[in-house]
């Protein structure tokens, strides 16, 4: 039973990983991201990390993709990504060797690695489905607490860091340098997307 | 179950990541196969935890999504920033600098 | 049912240089969002008096660590001793001089100005974090919120769109790095079944993994990782666009304060916790300190644009340091140390100068920007030539005493012909500071070119100081020696 749920939320996983590395459209692409965070949310429940699962089914799935998908409509939604376009000559087949060997390389550390593996037994253990989210959460607030404070840090640099980022500066921008300036021009149809 | 099996799946979903990394164009794209690295990281961390029956794995997923939604709150507010001023996000484009 | 949780030991007095900056951080934040129209000297005042206040309180702490020895608390993911204070230190210099570099910065380019003082307060506590983590999850936190922070600060001239190409560049390779890291302290977690770094080192030294094909990649990850927020080849490639792009004063904190946070996270992982694998790391580190004092200084050389210039030679420096740190002993971690604190100084005070030099909208970078400067601006060029100077290495400066104590804890490992292939970069690397002194000094001011007004004080004031303090440490070595030999990394259980 569980080899084949292991199986099936495999599979989901990795076709909506293609499926973000293959879409077209970025609407698309988003929506497969969705597909391997639902499939990682099994997974985690079949390792008992219920807590972990309800985590990434609303923050991963729920906030981060939404933020996604409002970003890709500001921007406009039928600006494709033209895979047929080589970006940089040999770039994509240099993309796929690096991809390949570090999954080879990896597979084959972690295949020959695991019968070696011994953990130092020390530590919480991960107690079964229905105590897990109590442990996690003495976890964080008792070993982990400075990590939870330094998280408060973190997230107020990001709000900060976005809304500087998203304010407007009167007054007028710096010219941009002449190559840029006719490269933008050479577009005019995706000079005419959304300005506000 | 072997915990094999979790970590082929993850390296296996790290070396799509990483493929989707380099070979995008798209800023937003280039987020998302980020994303999906992150996602192979804690599936090997919860992997870990559980097989290893120790809870440190399992915290530590916990802040890699948090620091996953901070990254992507920045990178977003960049690139609609660029967007703003550029016109494009296409990352070949982004070329004012050469040495 | 609730139970009681018992919370861990915190040792309030360790803590005050991380709560300081934060703090200060998170009330100028609001004070500025209260407060309509704040006088425009406030944040970089407020900001630098943090540093200073920082600063003055290390000395306590060193002393105390000296005496009690060093100490972890907070459940044993934070450790403190006289490397973290050491590094703690070089932040808040780093501090001190971007706040006051950028006083006249943004009225210069007319840019609003309290998030540059917020975030850059925010990510030297990061780096405060990253100095002093002895937990893998703690370190990656602190990584964080540094890194975060200066992909923001690069964007921040916001009427340039360089500098948002530059920080869209930066954050897209940074955030990939820091997927790399992580997938890397994934694969530790797995092998030793700890992310605490004391348990780690304890583990390792007390078992022998049947198969430590596992270790090993994750090793590697994480050389990837951190290789790339230090700027070593091939991990480099984002640098000169970077602080090409970036405002002038973020770049001064990036040179400084992320790459001394960057190389003590090196350390406390590589050297800390993993020294026991030490033979299976080197030949690595080897390889690319090797690569990266040779690429750099070669690229540099062919460099037109000032700022691409010292992207390029801070590229060579950083190599010079891993020189250091691939000799894993004490006389290896205290060169290391004693280099960051001089590098430091060399380049906020050279990026003081070129952010004089670079004129209203932060542009003018190019070599034509120095042609004539000596007769120009007398005194700014004198300082500008003891940094380089300083940075080149030449005797009685800082830059030659702290290159010497690199290439001798090389030696005295026995890396000969890294400590012989170091040499001959700097001697590469020499030209480029040549090229720039002979500008300044032989070339006429070509014509067109207005003379500049006033040297801003807050620029002048950590030039001089920088080429002052690298002077007199080029003089009179003993006393920097002395503190960087003290400020012994160790990791204690808590």
């Amino acid at each position: 039973m569980e080899v084949a749920v292991f199986i099936v939320s495999a599979v989901v996983v990795l076709s909506g990983a293609l499926g973000v590395l293959l879409a077209r459209n970025p609407v698309h692409a988003a929506l497969f991201l969705v597909q391997t965070l639902f499939g990682v949310a099994v997974l985690f429940v079949l390792l008992d990390a219920t807590f972990l699962a309800a985590v990434q089914v609303m923050v991963y799935a729920g906030a981060i993709v939404i933020l996604f998908l409002f970003v890709i409509m500001l921007l406009g939604v039928d600006r494709a990504d033209d895979l047929g376009i080589e970006p940089i000559a040999g770039q994509r087949p240099l993309a796929a060797v690096v991809g390949m060997s570090l999954a080879g390389l990896l597979a084959t550390v972690l295949l020959v690695a695991v019968d070696g593996l011994t953990g130092a037994p020390a530590g919480t253990p991960i107690g079964d489905a229905g105590d897990n989210t109590r442990r996690l959460g003495e976890a964080l607030f008792t070993d982990m607490v400075f990590a939870v404070e330094l998280t408060a840090i973190l997230l107020t640099v990001a709000v900060v860091g976005a809304v500087a980022l998203a304010r407007r500066l009167s007054g007028p921008m710096q010219p941009l340098p002449v190559v840029a300036i006719a490269e933008v021009d050479d577009d005019p149809d995706e000079a005419t997307g959304d300005d506000s | 179950m072997y915990l094999n099996q979790f970590l082929l799946l993850s390296a296996a979903l790290f070396a799509i990541g990483v493929y989707g990394v380099l070979a995008r164009r798209n800023g937003v794209l280039v987020l998302m196969s980020i994303e999906l690295i992150l996602n192979a990281v804690n599936i090997n961390l919860v992997a870990f935890a559980a097989f290893g029956n120790q809870l440190a794995g399992e915290v530590f997923a916990l802040f890699v999504i948090a620091v996953a939604a901070a990254e992507v709150g920045v990178g977003l507010a960049m690139i609609l920033l660029l967007y703003r001023n550029r016109k494009s996000i296409d990352l070949t484009q982004i070329d004012l600098m050469r040495g | 049912m609730i139970a009681a949780l018992t919370t861990p030991y915190v040792a309030w007095w360790a803590l005050v240089p991380l709560i300081t900056f934060a703090v200060a951080g998170f009330l100028l934040l609001t004070v500025a969002s209260l407060v309509r129209r704040l006088p425009a000297v406030l944040a970089p005042a407020w900001t630098a008096v943090a540093g200073l206040g920082v600063l003055l309180y290390l000395v306590p702490m060193w002393s105390r660590v000296g005496r009690d020895g060093a100490d972890s608390f907070l459940a044993g993911t934070v450790g403190v001793d006289r490397s973290s204070i050491f590094v703690t230190g070089i932040l808040a210099v780093a501090v001190i001089a971007a706040a006051l570099i950028s006083r006249d910065y943004l009225p210069r380019e007319d840019l609003p100005g309290v998030e540059l003082y917020v975030l850059l307060l925010m990510s030297a506590a990061g780096g405060v974090v990253m100095a002093s983590a002895n937990d893998l999850i703690v370190l990656f936190l602190g990584l964080e919120i540094l890194s975060i922070a200066v992909y923001v600060l690069a964007a921040l001239h916001l009427r340039r769109i360089e500098s948002q190409e530059a920080a869209l560049k930066y954050f897209l390779l940074g955030a990939f790095s820091s997927a790399f890291l992580l997938y890397g302290i994934a694969l530790v977690y797995g092998a030793t079944g700890s992310t605490n770094m004391v348990r780690i080192s304890a583990f390792l030294a007390q078992n022998v993994l049947v198969d430590d094909a596992m270790l090993l990649a994750g090793l590697g990850l994480l050389l990837v990782g951190l290789g790339f927020k230090v700027a070593v080849v091939p991990f480099h490639a984002w640098t000169p666009d970077v602080y090409q792009g970036a405002p002038t004063p973020v770049v001064a904190w990036m040179a400084a304060g992320v790459k001394a946070a960057g190389f003590a996270a090196l350390m406390r992982v590589f050297v800390l916790t993993l020294g026991t694998y030490v033979s299976d790391w080197r030949p690595a580190f080897q390889v690319i300190a090797a690569a990266t004092v040779l690429a750099g200084a070669v690229v540099a050389v062919v460099q037109t644009d000032v700022k691409r210039m010292l992207a390029y030679s801070s590229i060579v420096h950083a190599g010079f340091i891993l020189v250091g740190l691939q000799a894993a002993t004490d006389r290896g971690n205290s060169s290391v140390l004693a280099y960051l604190a001089v590098y430091a100084f060399l380049t906020v005070g050279s990026f003081a100068v070129v952010t004089v030099v670079s004129g209203t909208g932060d542009a003018s970078h190019g070599l034509d920007a120095y042609r004539g400067m000596g007769r120009r601006h007398p005194a700014l060029a004198g300082v500008f030539t003891v940094l380089l100077l300083g940075q080149a290495g030449i005797p009685f400066t800082g830059g030659f005493v702290v290159k010497l104590g690199v290439l001798a804890a090389a030696v005295d490992g026995g890396a000969y012909w890294l400590a012989g292939v170091a040499m001959l970069a700097a001697a590469v690397a020499a030209f480029v500071y040549l090229r720039l002194l002979v500008a300044m000094y032989l070339e006429e001011v070509p014509s067109g070119t207005e003379t500049s007004g006033a040297v801003p004080l807050g620029a002048l004031v950590v030039a001089v100081a920088s080429a002052v303090i690298v002077l007199v440490v080029g003089l009179v070595p003993g006393p920097l020696l002395d503190l960087a030999r003290d400020a012994v990394p160790v990791l204690v259980a808590g």
